[in-house]
């Protein structure tokens, strides 16, 4: 059994880096975090319009009852993660680095609305039909967990004139440090697996690969060993590589297609969602559960109990550091999700969102950029570019502001991964010139 | 020996003459016909081509001059009425006088006066940075701090003061040809006529939140309060979004506002502190009468209160 896998074990074929793994929390079980004192929830966690807001300050709310609706087609409803009083409705600091619109809830006890199915019982059979599955979906404002936060049932509305044959379940997980969706497989396989089929049947799809990487062996070996129950799941190891976890590169790993530049996975017959996500589909599907909390991985190299907690949207984040060991003195940088695509929080208070996958503590002789210096030329960020750019003649387009120029070498294929700055031998902050390039073209008038 | 000298030269001679000939043949055979006019303008504009007037350099606005019926909306900054009035002339056309304008740096919020709080240490670029997060300081609107301005100004018209973290504008060599505004991300710098003997009055500060709030992260920050807005006895000064702006076709730099703020956030450039602190005096004594004023009616209002009680009690004494 482990032979054969190990043979088949796939790859992305372009470029890609092997940052250090460091994945410390791997093996800490996910646990409850108690409930905070208060949470604070931002109408906008999604991409796509902010939600409305549709209670008022002093309102009672159960756990599971909406507070936010969604706005237009790509938007996402808000459900309150906790029982209490609604207090302020105001801007607040967010994980994205900006005050957002947000509501806090103080809580009073733990209500549930009636309809959530709250036992751990598994339910196997689908009853629901595809149009059905997907608004479900809607309604329960379930959006993708592995970090750009896109509203799941746009990914599951396909175009008429495209055809899907494949669906990708995404357990890659490629940043470092981060264990949440490992730990979700580990403990939760039959769900993921009920999860799969109800995309399946949703999309109309005959077949789904589940694509993990080869650090997380027991995952492989735990789902392969479940999916025999299940016909048309498959399960296959990759080779580890960073960024296998991009869309792109998943689907070049496991089918060989290419997206087109500018495309989406349908255009390659594929819809690909992350474990996490599957599994916030099958508990508002199966159990009425609307997305009110996700695993996160509270991680560092001076954290006490790196651990995976299920906590509720919009806790503090002060709260997690503080159930894994508190705030080592040392501590320089705090980032929301992975090291290579996430993101520095600048409060203690920020609440987390549907898409916080994870928080790492950076003891400070690490947080800083190191000293730049001149280009080289030697070519390493064009090896290590997944999407077949040249990182550094982006970048100096960028700088200069020629748009047409960094139009023509194709800025908007890049997924910032960041694989180029990690290479630079120079420590050229060449994505953030990218990122400058890329807003300034979708600002300049067309 | 000499013979050869002479005949090399002779060659030569008669070359360069060939290719004269062929040289103004091919120009009188292939010119390009132009306004005549259009180097006169151009000679005259400044050739700085920094697309202060909208054009993308000199040529492009002195083709736009030579073809245009009517001068009034053209304008070089960099050459001011001067250079206007020469252009006119060179076309034969009437042109309107316009108040020369300057840039001014609408952000008070200096190292010390907004709260720190993170290190940015990525690309020094105002751009990438309000892309990436609110800022290393307090007021996500306020002043990056990178000078991306500076980087921008082709007149060596701005620096970066070091104490205060914000940049400034030296008014003699500012052109007010747009660059900086245009390329700062927060939208700070606007430009500003630079008035009668350079006096000007802005209110250096463009955050809308409440006033609270922008308090807490800028203590220069303007609240709103609509004080200055009531000072103004030409309805110059709006208060929006809590935050006040003001007209600079209204105004009449009488100064009051200045002094009404309760942050001084006001700036009154090319002002005398003399000037100001007279004012402020003046306020302060109007005020003063004003509570005064207040007190006594209260004490008369009283004062009625208790006679018309009394003659109340007396009423009602008199029919017991």
């Amino acid at each position: 059994m482990l032979l054969n896998l190990t043979k088949k074990l796939k790859r992305f074929h372009k470029g890609g880096i092997h940052p250090e793994e460091n994945k410390f929390s791997a093996a800490a079980p996910i646990t409850e975090l108690p409930l905070p004192k208060s949470v604070t929830i931002p109408i906008t966690q999604h991409i796509g319009a902010p939600a409305k807001v549709v209670v008022e300050r002093g309102d009672t709310v159960k756990v599971g009852q909406i507070i936010a609706t969604h706005e237009g087609f790509v938007s996402s409803n808000i459900h309150s993660s906790v029982s209490g009083k609604v207090g302020k409705i105001d801007k607040v600091m967010d994980s994205t680095g900006f005050k957002k619109m947000a509501i806090n809830i103080r809580v009073k006890g733990d209500e549930w609305e009636e309809s959530i199915d709250r036992t751990p019982d598994l339910i196997k059979d689908i009853s629901y039909a595809p149009d059905e599955i997907i608004k479900k979906i809607m309604e329960a404002g379930v959006v993708g967990m592995g970090g750009a936060a896109f509203p799941s049932h746009v990914k599951l509305s396909v175009p008429p004139d495209k055809k899907v044959d494949h669906l990708i379940i995404n357990g890659v997980e490629c940043e470092p440090y981060l264990t949440a969706d490992h730990r979700i497989m580990l403990e939760k396989p039959h769900e993921i697996m009920v999860g799969t089929h109800i995309l399946m049947k949703a999309l109309g799809v005959p077949k789904a690969i589940i694509g993990i990487e080869a650090n997380k062996w027991d995952a492989i070996e735990k789902l392969a060993e479940v999916a025999k129950d299940y016909p048309g799941i498959e399960v296959q190891g990759l080779r580890v590589q960073y960024p296998q976890g991009g869309e792109k590169q998943l689907i070049e790993a496991l089918l060989g297609r290419e997206v087109p530049s500018g495309g989406l996975p349908f255009d390659a017959g594929c819809v690909v969602h992350n474990v996490g996500t599957i599994y916030s589909m099958y508990m508002a599907v199966q159990k009425n559960r609307p997305l009110i909390e996700r695993v996160v991985t509270v991680t560092g190299k001076d954290v006490k109990t790196p651990s995976n907690f299920s906590v509720r949207i919009g806790t503090p984040i002060s709260d997690l550091i503080d159930a894994a060991g508190g705030l080592p003195e040392n501590t320089g940088k705090i980032i929301s999700g992975g090291p290579m695509m996430g993101k520095a929080l600048n409060e203690l208070d920020i609440p987390i969102a549907k898409a916080t996958s994870g928080l790492l503590l950076i003891p400070d002789e690490k947080a800083h950029r190191q000293e730049v210096y001149n280009c080289v030329r030697c070519g390493k960020c064009v090896d290590v570019c997944p999407m077949g750019l040249q990182p550094v003649e982006l970048s100096l387009l960028s700088k200069g502001k020629d748009l047409e120029g960094v139009k023509a070498n194709g800025i908007m294929d890049c997924i910032e991964c960041g694989s180029c700055s990690f290479i630079c031998p120079s420590n050229r902050p060449i994505l953030d010139y990218i990122r400058y390039g890329k807003s300034n073209l979708k600002k300049a008038p067309k | 020996m000499s013979q050869e000298i002479l005949y090399t030269v002779l060659l030569l001679v008669a070359l360069g003459a060939l290719a004269a000939i062929i040289l103004y043949w091919v120009s009188q055979k292939f010119k390009v016909q132009e306004n005549p006019k259009l180097e006169e303008v151009m000679d005259a504009l400044p050739a700085t081509n920094c697309g202060g007037c909208g054009f993308a350099g000199c040529s492009g606005f002195a083709s736009a001059l030579v073809n245009a019926d009517d001068l009034s909306p053209y304008h070089c900054p960099v050459g001011g009425n001067e250079v206007m009035q020469e252009v006119a002339s060179i076309l034969g056309k009437e042109v309107q006088e316009k108040d020369p304008f300057v840039a001014v740096v609408k952000c008070a919020g200096a190292i010390g006066v907004r709260v720190h709080t993170t290190n940015y240490d990525g690309a020094a670029n105002c751009s990438i940075a309000s892309d990436l997060y609110s800022g290393e300081r307090g007021c996500s609107d306020g002043c990056v701090g990178l000078g991306e301005c500076v980087d921008a100004c082709d007149f060596d018209a701005m620096y970066m003061d070091e104490t205060t973290g914000l940049p400034v504008v030296i008014e003699d060599k500012c052109t007010a040809c747009n660059a900086c505004v245009t390329t700062c991300p927060k939208n700070i710098i606007d430009l500003w006529p630079k008035g009668k003997r350079d006096k000007k009055i802005y209110i250096a500060c463009v955050n809308e939140e409440k006033g609270g709030t922008a308090r807490k992260e800028c203590s220069m920050a303007c609240s709103g309060c609509a004080k200055c807005a009531d000072e103004c006895k030409y309805d110059a000064i709006t208060v929006e979004n809590d935050l006040a702006k003001i007209d600079y076709d209204l105004c009449k730099l009488c100064g009051k506002c200045v002094v009404a703020c309760d942050v001084r956030n006001i700036v009154a450039d090319g002002f005398k502190p003399e000037m100001i602190d007279k004012l402020a005096e003046k306020r302060e004594a109007r005020l003063e009468k004003e509570k005064e004023a207040k007190r006594l009616e209260r004490e008369k209002a009283k004062a009625e209160a208790a006679a018309a009680k009394a003659a109340k009690e007396e009423v009602s004494d008199k029919s017991e």
